[in-house]
């Protein structure tokens, strides 16, 4: 399974930028809303975090130390 | 062409006109198309247009001298910007480029300044505009104190560390950037520079500690 963004439909207007600024093909619009694709391509940019007007869309990040 | 007159009046500079006020600017509008990651502004060149989204993403940035890139704002649907150059005649102070496939409507230096000079409510509405961009970059460059910041991100970075205990909890940059007490754009030039630094990697969703020593290091520069 790739870890892929949140979404929270609830928050989400179906407006579509976050679509537009994805260079890995990971979003699209079903029935107004974003739907996310599982895609290994998606390469953690956080574009579509920072266009969403809504905060509809998050990339949290996981922290984690290096196995010395 | 299709200017809808309907999304000029969406346009703050354009609120409050009258139809035919509106259909006068339309006739002065022509369209530009940019494809994803075209710059549409470059810093240091003249301005001869003034642009506006229709439908797309702008991100407006400056770059330093090495290279790197600051994010000042994004631009949506029904915002402008080139603005500054074109009221005071002066080259871009930024540049700018495409997020997405992007539609845009320009109007030209000369024509703008028929349009003010002809539309005093549009000349107030400028106002506004530029005022609330003043404001949007004075707390910008409140949150560009950059050494301090740096050594906030860190700090938050080694005190959210998943171990043996179980995963730490999740982070956004906006959350990050609340705890640290400045900006989403600062946090990810900050992320950036402790991954230039050797402190951390980041590897899509995760951020690897590779050097606590450096981390901790970078934490103890004082705030």
């Amino acid at each position: 399974m790739v870890e892929m963004p949140v979404l929270d439909p609830t928050k989400c207007d179906g407006c579509g930028l976050c679509v537009g600024v994805c260079h890995s093909n990971a979003l699209a619009i079903v029935n107004n809303i974003i739907t996310i694709i599982e895609t290994v391509e998606c390469d953690w940019c956080t574009d579509c975090e920072l266009v969403c007007l809504t905060g509809a869309i998050s990339c949290p990040f996981e922290i984690i130390a290096q196995e010395p | 062409m299709t200017v809808q007159l309907k999304f000029l009046n969406s346009i703050v500079y354009f609120s409050d006109l009258a139809p035919a006020e509106l259909e006068s600017i339309r006739k002065l509008i022509f369209e530009k198309t940019a494809d994803r990651a075209e710059i549409v502004l470059l810093e240091g060149e003249s301005a001869a247009n003034l642009y506006f989204v229709a439908s797309g993403v702008v991100k407006v940035f400056k770059t330093s001298a090495e290279g790197k890139e600051q994010t000042l704002s994004i631009v949506r649907p029904g915002e402008s910007f080139s603005d500054v150059p074109i009221f005071d005649g002066g080259p871009n102070p930024v540049s700018a480029r495409a997020m997405s496939p992007v539609l845009l409507y320009g109007i030209k230096k000369s024509d703008i300044e028929a349009i003010l000079g002809n539309n005093p409510q549009i000349a107030l509405n400028v106002i506004k505009v530029l005022a609330r961009r003043v404001r949007h970059l004075v707390s910008l460059v409140e949150d560009l104190s950059f050494k301090h910041v740096i050594s906030r991100v860190a700090k938050i970075l080694f005190e959210h560390i998943g171990g043996e205990n179980g995963p730490g909890p999740r982070l956004t940059q906006q959350e990050m950037a609340a705890m640290a007490g400045t900006a989403r754009e600062v946090v990810g030039r900050s992320l950036k520079t402790l991954e230039e630094e050797g402190a951390i990697k980041l590897d899509r969703h995760r951020i690897i500690i590779t050097d606590k020593e450096a981390l901790q290091k970078i934490m103890e520069v004082s705030s």
